[in-house]
C-alpha cells in the first residue's frame, strides 16, 4: 500500500516534469509552424509510455538500487572496514588500500551506464543513422566503460588529493590526439556520449561514493573533494567511444588488407 | 495492437537484460566483500520488477512519440526555413527543461552551501537562496545558448571539434582564475543538465535538421548538440564563481 502510493507519487513527479515539454512542443507545431500533429493519439500515448515508466523506473530504484548502493558506499569506506583490509587507520592509509573501492566504482559505473535510458536512446538513434555500422550494444559497452575507468578514476583523485583541473586538461589532449586519428563519423557521437552518461541512474550512486570517500579519508573535505566524479564519468566515454570507432576502422582495415592479399595471391596463381 | 504488445514485450526482455548486471555486481559485493545479511529481500525483488517494468514503457512511449515528434519539428522547421525561429526553439527547449531539472535543484542547493562555507556569500537564508536561483538560471541560460550554438553548427557546417576543444580550452583558461571552491561544482554540471527527456528530443532535433538539409549527414552533422549542453554549464558557471566573488 505504502508502495503504491510511493509510485504514484513518482509517476505524478514525472508528469511535472514531462508535462511542460509536451506543452512547449505542441504550442509551438500549432501556433509557430501551424501544423497539425501527425497521430496525435499516438504521440499522446507514447508521452504517456514515457512518464508512467519514468516514474515507475524511478520508484523502482528509490526502493532498491540507491539505499543498497549509498549503504555499501559507507561499507566500504568505512574506517573500520579498511581497518580490517589493510591494517592501516587514518593518517597512516595509503591510497592503495582503496582497492575495493576502486573495483567497486569500476564495477557500478559499467554496470549502471548499461542501464541509463538517455544513452539507449542515443544508441538507437546512432545505430538507425549509421545504417546499422553502429550497434546499439557496441557503443553502449564502450560509453560503460569509459564510465567505469572514469570513476574509478575520479575515486582515486579524491583519495590522493590531486587538483581535478589536471586529470581533465589531460583528459582533453588525449581527446584531441584522437580526434585527429579517429574516423569522422564517430566524432560528434563520441563528444556527446559524454553528456548522456550521467543522469537518471548513475549520478545518485557515484555521488554518494564521492561523499562517502571526502568523508573518509583524512584531510578531504566532502564540499571541496567530493564534488568531480561526474566530470570524470563525462570525459572518459569521450575517450572510449573514439577508441571504439578507432578499433572498428582498423578491424576494417585490416579486413580489407587481407582480401587484397587473398586477390593478389589469386591473380598470381593465374599467371603462373 | 498486436504488433505494439509484441514490441513492448520485446522491450521488456531487453530491460531485463540491461539491468542484469547491476543485479550481478551488487550481488557480488554484498556476499564476497561486505558480507552482511540484506533485510527486506522481497520488496528488493519487487523493486528490481518495478525497474524493468519502467524502462520498457519508457523506451517504448520513447519510439512511439519523443522520436518522431522531435523529428518532425526538426524537419517542419527546416521547411520553413526560418532561423529566428529555430534558434527560438533550441533556446526555450533548452533553457525550459533545464531550469526545472530535479538534480539540478540538488546541485545549486549544494553549491550554495559550499560559497558560504568559502565566505563568498553571507550566511542567511536570503543569500542562499538568491546565490541558488541564479546558479540555476546561469545553467539553464548555457543550456539554452548551447542549443542555439549547436544548431547553429549544424545550419553553418563550422568543424564541432574545432569548437569544443576551443571551448575547452577556454575552460581551463577561466579555470585558473576561477574561485577554487566553484571549479567542482562546475565540472560536475556539465554532466548533470541534459536529462533523460531532454536527450532524446535533442537528439531527434539534431538528425532530423542534419537530415533535412542539403549537404549535410545526419551520422557526422546530426550529433553533437549534447556535447555543447556538457560543456557551456562549465564556462558560464565558473564565471559566475567569478563574477559573484567580486559583488
Amino acid at each position: 500500500m505504502d508502495l503504491i502510493l510511493k509510485a504514484l507519487s513518482f509517476v505524478l513527479g514525472s508528469a511535472l516534469d514531462v508535462a511542460p515539454i509536451v506543452f512547449f512542443l505542441f504550442l509551438f507545431q500549432l501556433f509557430v509552424m501551424r501544423e497539425r500533429i501527425a497521430n496525435v493519439k499516438q504521440v499522446l500515448v507514447g508521452f504517456v509510455f514515457v512518464t508512467v515508466g519514468l516514474g515507475l523506473f524511478l520508484v523502482g530504484l528509490e526502493q532498491t538500487l540507491f539505499p543498497l548502493g549509498r549503504l555499501m558506499a559507507q561499507q566500504l569506506t568505512n574506517p573500520d572496514f579498511l581497518y580490517e583490509i589493510s591494517g592501516h587507520i587514518g593518517d597512516t592509509l595509503v591510497w592503495q588500500d582503496f582497492y575495493w573501492v576502486y573495483l567497486f566504482a569500476a564495477a557500478v559505473g559499467f554496470s549502471t551506464t548499461l542501464a541509463e535510458p538517455a544513452l539507449m536512446a542515443v544508441a538507437i538513434k546512432a545505430n538507425s543513422v549509421s545504417g546499422g555500422a553502429i550497434g546499439v550494444w557496441g557503443l553502449r559497452v564502450a560509453v560503460a566503460i569509459g564510465v567505469g575507468v572514469g570513476v574509478s578514476l575520479g575515486c582515486y583523485r579524491i583519495i590522493t588529493g590531486m587538483p581535478l583541473q589536471h586529470f581533465i586538461a589531460a583528459g582533453y589532449l588525449v581527446v584531441i590526439v584522437q580526434t585527429m586519428l579517429a574516423p569522422k563519423m564517430i566524432v560528434p557521437l563520441a563528444y556527446d556520449s559524454g553528456g548522456v552518461t550521467t543522469s537518471t541512474v548513475t549520478v545518485p550512486l557515484i555521488t554518494a561514493l564521492g561523499l562517502g570517500l571526502a568523508e573518509a579519508v583524512p584531510g578531504r573535505s566532502p564540499l571541496l573533494d567530493g564534488f568531480g566524479l561526474v566530470a570524470f564519468a563525462s570525459l572518459f566515454p569521450i575517450i572510449s567511444v573514439l577508441a571504439y570507432g578507432q578499433l572498428a576502422a582498423l578491424r576494417q582495415q585490416r579486413a580489407k588488407s587481407s582480401t587484397e592479399q587473398a586477390e593478389l595471391a589469386e591473380e598470381t596463381d593465374h599467371a603462373l | 495492437m498486436k504488433n505494439s504488445l509484441i514490441a513492448l514485450s520485446r522491450d521488456a526482455l531487453n530491460s531485463l537484460r540491461d539491468l542484469a548486471p547491476i543485479v550481478v555486481v551488487i550481488a557480488a559485493f554484498q556476499i564476497l566483500v561486505i558480507r552482511q545479511p540484506v533485510s527486506g529481500f522481497l520488496s528488493l525483488v519487487f523493486g528490481a520488477l518495478l525497474v524493468v517494468a519502467g524502462l520498457a514503457f519508457f523506451i517504448f512511449g520513447l519510439r512511439i512519440a519523443l522520436f518522431p515528434i522531435g523529428e518532425n519539428l526538426a524537419h517542419s522547421l527546416a521547411r520553413k526555413g526560418s532561423a529566428f525561429w529555430l534558434f527560438t526553439f533550441s533556446f526555450v527547449l533548452g533553457f525550459g527543461t533545464t531550469i526545472a531539472e530535479p538534480a539540478l535543484l540538488a546541485v545549486a542547493e549544494e553549491a550554495a552551501e559550499v560559497a558560504v562555507g568559502a565566505g563568498a556569500i553571507a550566511d542567511n537564508q536570503a543569500a542562499i537562496d538568491n546565490y541558488a536561483l541564479g546558479l540555476r538560471l546561469v545553467v539553464a541560460l548555457s543550456v539554452g545558448v548551447a542549443l542555439m550554438l549547436g544548431v547553429f553548427r549544424i545550419l553553418t557546417n563550422w568543424s564541432l571539434p574545432v569548437m569544443i576543444i576551443g571551448g575547452y580550452v577556454l575552460v581551463v583558461i577561466v579555470t585558473a582564475v576561477a574561485p577554487p571552491e566553484i571549479v567542482g561544482i562546475a565540472y560536475d554540471s556539465g554532466g548533470v543538465t541534459t536529462s533523460t527527456v531532454t536527450v532524446p528530443l535533442v537528439t531527434a532535433l539534431g538528425v532530423g535538421l542534419a537530415s533535412s538539409l542539403k549537404g549535410r549527414n545526419p551520422m557526422t552533422d546530426g550529433f553533437g548538440l549534447i556535447a555543447f549542453a556538457s560543456l557551456t554549464p562549465i564556462l558560464f558557471v565558473l564565471l559566475y564563481g567569478i563574477v559573484t566573488q567580486w559583488i
